[in-house]
């Protein structure tokens, strides 16, 4: 291509676009290919799919399975746990599907850790009521991941495009027609024409410097969707992971605790009890709802108030609590931690048999995400979201552990299911009718494969995840989240002074980074706006200072963050409530009170 | 000052791949590898490379540490800098696609081969199948496998022959079945692998155990998958 000239674009075809090759991607891709062979289905992702950071999840996958439990109980656990925001009819079909999915995943082959007698076992983990977490070792992610990739081998009819980085949707006639994609390899813009598109692109804690998550979760099925005028819900809602390791922020599973692991402060005083989830239970019995096995966004709180009150450690890394496994013994933990005694060993030089492990919380879940219906369709015909990058409806303002594995298996077939009705019904359109807007697209991304502007990538990076942490972190305060919400549109703006070094064609990394750059930033924007608009405290979502409490009268709503010129634009959207009025949430001994008739 | 030393090669511009040093401050703190290399991308951003998770499970990383397979997110320095330096090449036998960044495909191309899927012949009951945890232990050391290609790419049969021998990743794939009591189809997996390539090119050279980042040893599932074909044919 010469200078000047409109670029080249490979087109493509297929009757299903899948944009990302994780849990919930390779879950559809399967669900599309049992639903109707004859469709062309097109698994498209910026890495192997192996690569995928479902693979980094550890602890477990929610199912009821146990006798003395109830589908009744899930829910309650989920709504409850989502501070009453969650959707209920879609938490009332994630619970009723949860279980078949996780035996579906057995009959594939999935490696889950077993009880004497050969039947499935489960585990504890926070905020659900009686075990109902199936597990593989502490590797869950990567099992699962693993066992649907394996499947997924056996459709002739799914295709793969590895390592193609989708830059944009395609539209036609108001309705999404397709995608368009680097391929790394060589650059070339390909753009494929399909019936239905299906993003699960997992989620966005990039945004924050301390985080969870993989390079590669950078939000950019949020960011695609945004773009397109599609709404995201409930963006202000990030769990903060109560045991990420200091200084890296790598996750060490709850499953440590619901297996017996203690948090103590630099008293060595067992703190949680101090934040209305004790009393204390006895070392190595961890206890349902107490303690230790609390919710996630309470745990993170807590040590926010530990660390202010000068109690939490100060370690070469930053500030610290102790998770202490000793008392398992080394045994309990090779069987059901291994993996935790490694990245301990090899982060932070700790044997978790013989020394306590430093942890602190750290960015790790998007609970909102692109709106959906309960069918997964988002409000763009043809175009559908699963996963962590969508917003079904599942986890309100606070996710329980678990409950996001599983959410994978039980949407993911929902939404192969849906675009494979919608393609059956007709082929896609004709990829010549989108040729002038892919080489539109493809002008400007290859202007920015050259661009010659002062402003570097990760500079601009590294302000935005220090502005994310400040101002849309544990805690939000209001001077803060102001400079936050500036900060980022400062950002948009140099985002558009960049300049990159790397001409090349051939797996230019700096340019996909640069992409990435850029859906970070919005939807750190949708982000930093919705937590603004959300005059109240929930779930993961508190301001202490302004305004401390749940607001049910103005806030028992869903928000919804549109793209504009300048910022963006809010609404709100009600919640669906069946059967569970908000109530307050009780955890520990006062959880003990409500849940006696 | 850390000596670093990086193999770079972009076919666009470079007619020859060459060796780029770097000086490196390690200011006393022991990094991983991969640290070292998302540093100097800061310096220089054309330096190529695949990674994701940065803790060892998702198997983006592998690369060639000082003459030795690993991961660069979980390789500390101390483990393998000797005399002061850092050479680090792409995996070797795999086409060069850019800088540390391989082709893959023929080491894709050879873990599906294998058929990496449960086959059951019996129809799925309602419930979970029943698997002892005995028999469930029998998958330890095989299902952890991470895919990274550090085994395949160490091994002087793979590289000869990484159209018709397996190489140790598939093959400890193909053993992970072949041990699961849920699955019935070991006459036609091992069936599949019977020929004088797919596995007997194992010569027991044992790179493969010595560069797993994961600990596994697929030398000793290649002797499983032998005996089983040796037994099964007299």
């Amino acid at each position: 291509m010469n200078a000047g000239d409109a670029p080249d674009i490979r087109a493509l075809q297929a009757d299903i676009v899948i944009v990302g090759g994780g849990g919930a991607g390779l879950r559809a891709a399967i669900a599309a290919a049992e639903a109707n062979p004859q469709l062309d289905i097109l698994l498209l992702s910026k890495v192997y799919p192996m690569r995928s950071h479902t693979v980094a999840a550890e602890g477990g996958c929610a199912g009821v399975i146990q006798l003395h439990d109830s589908l009744d109980a899930h829910f309650d656990d989920t709504v409850s746990g989502g501070d009453w925001l969650c959707d209920q009819d879609v938490v009332d079909y994630f619970v009723h599907h949860a279980t078949e999915e996780n035996l579906r995943l057995e009959h594939w082959g999935c490696p889950w850790s077993r009880k004497a007698d050969g039947s499935i076992n489960v585990r504890a983990f926070g905020g659900m009521k009686i075990e109902r977490t199936w597990f593989a070792a502490d590797k869950t992610g990567f099992h699962i991941l693993h066992t649907l990739f394996q499947t997924s081998l056996k459709y002739p009819s799914i295709r793969r495009c590895d390592e193609y980085f989708c830059t944009d949707l395609l539209l036609e006639d108001g309705a999404c027609a397709g995608v368009q994609a680097i391929d790394m390899r060589n650059g070339t813009h390909t753009l494929i024409a399909a019936s239905a598109v299906i993003l699960a692109t997992g989620g966005a804690a990039r945004v924050y410097r301390y985080n969870t998550n993989g390079g590669i979760v950078t939000g950019d099925g949020m960011a695609l969707a945004y773009r397109q005028g599609v709404a995201l819900r409930d963006m202000e809602f990030v769990q903060y992971h109560p045991t990420g390791l200091p200084g890296s922020g790598i996750l060490i599973t709850e499953a440590a605790r619901g297996e017996g692991g203690v948090l103590t402060n630099s008293d060595g005083y067992r703190y949680l009890q101090d934040y209305g989830l004790g009393p204390e239970t006895p070392l190595g019995e961890a206890c349902n709802k107490y303690m230790e096995l609390g919710p996630r966004d309470r745990l993170s709180q807590a040590f926010w108030h530990e660390a202010k009150a000068g109690r939490a450690l100060a370690t070469s890394r930053g500030e610290a609590v102790n998770l202490d496994l000793r008392h398992l013994g080394e045994a309990r933990i090779n069987e059901r931690l291994p993996f935790i005694r490694d990245l301990a060993r090899t982060y932070v030089n700790v044997d978790a048999v013989h020394e306590p492990i430093p942890v602190r919380p750290t960015a790790h879940y998007t609970m909102g995400g692109i709106q959906t219906d309960r069918h997964t369709a988002t409000a763009l015909p043809g175009l559908f979201a699963v996963g962590e990058c969508a917003s079904v409806g599942l986890h309100g303002a606070n996710r329980l552990g678990s409950n996001s594995l599983a959410e994978l298996s039980v949407f993911g077939r929902v939404a192969g299911e849906q675009a494979a009705a919608r393609a059956s019904q007709g082929p896609a359109v004709d990829p010549r009718r989108l040729l002038a807007r892919a080489q539109d697209n493809a002008a400007g991304w290859e202007s920015l494969r050259e661009a010659r502007g002062g402003e570097h990538l990760a500079t601009i990076r590294d302000e935005m995840a220090r502005a994310m942490e400040d101002g849309a972190g544990i805690f939000r305060l209001p001077g803060q989240m102001q400079q936050t919400c500036a900060k980022i549109a400062e950002l948009k703006g140099r985002y558009r002074e960049l300049g990159l070094v790397d001409r090349s064609r051939v797996f230019n990394t700096e340019w996909l980074n640069a992409i990435e750059l850029g859906n970070l930033l919005d939807v750190a924007e949708a982000m930093a706006h919705a937590a603004l608009a959300r005059k109240e405290s929930r779930g993961s979502h508190q301001r202490i200072e302004d305004f401390p409490e749940r607001d049910d009268a103005q806030f028992l709503r869903h928000s919804l963050v549109y793209r504009a010129a300048d910022t963006p634009r809010l609404d709100w959207q009600d919640v669906v409530i069946t059967r569970s009025q908000p109530a307050e949430r009780h955890y520990g001994a006062a959880g003990q009170q409500e849940s006696k008739p | 000052m850390l000596q670093v030393s990086i193999y770079r090669y972009n076919p666009e511009t470079d007619q020859q791949p060459y060796m780029e040093d770097f000086e490196f401050d390690t200011q006393g703190r022991d990094l991983m590898v991969l640290d070292v290399l998302e540093q100097l991308k800061a310096r220089d951003s054309s330096v190529t490379y695949r990674r994701s998770c940065r803790e060892g499970v998702c198997g983006s990383d592998g690369v060639n540490i000082n003459g030795k397979n690993g991961l660069a997110c979980i390789t500390p320095l101390s483990a393998t800098v000797r005399k002061n330096k850092l050479v680090i090449r792409p995996l070797p036998g795999l086409p060069v696609v850019r800088d540390l960044v391989v082709d893959m495909s023929m080491f894709y191309a050879q873990y599906e081969k294998i058929q990496p899927f449960l086959q059951n012949n019996t129809p799925a009951p309602a419930i979970e199948r029943l698997q002892t945890p005995e028999d469930r232990a029998k998958l330890d050391g095989l299902y952890e496998c991470i895919l990274c290609a550090c085994c395949s790419s160490s091994c002087p049969s793979f590289w000869w022959n990484p159209d018709r021998f397996v190489g140790p990743a598939g093959l400890l794939q193909a053993y992970r079945f072949l041990a699961d009591s849920r699955d019935t189809a070991t006459d036609e997996r091992l069936s599949r692998l019977d020929d004088p390539f797919s596995v007997f090119r194992c010569h027991g050279i044992q790179n493969c155990v010595n560069v797993c980042p994961k600990g596994l040893n697929p030398t000793r599932a290649i002797g499983h998958i032998r005996t089983m074909l040796l037994t099964r044919a007299t």
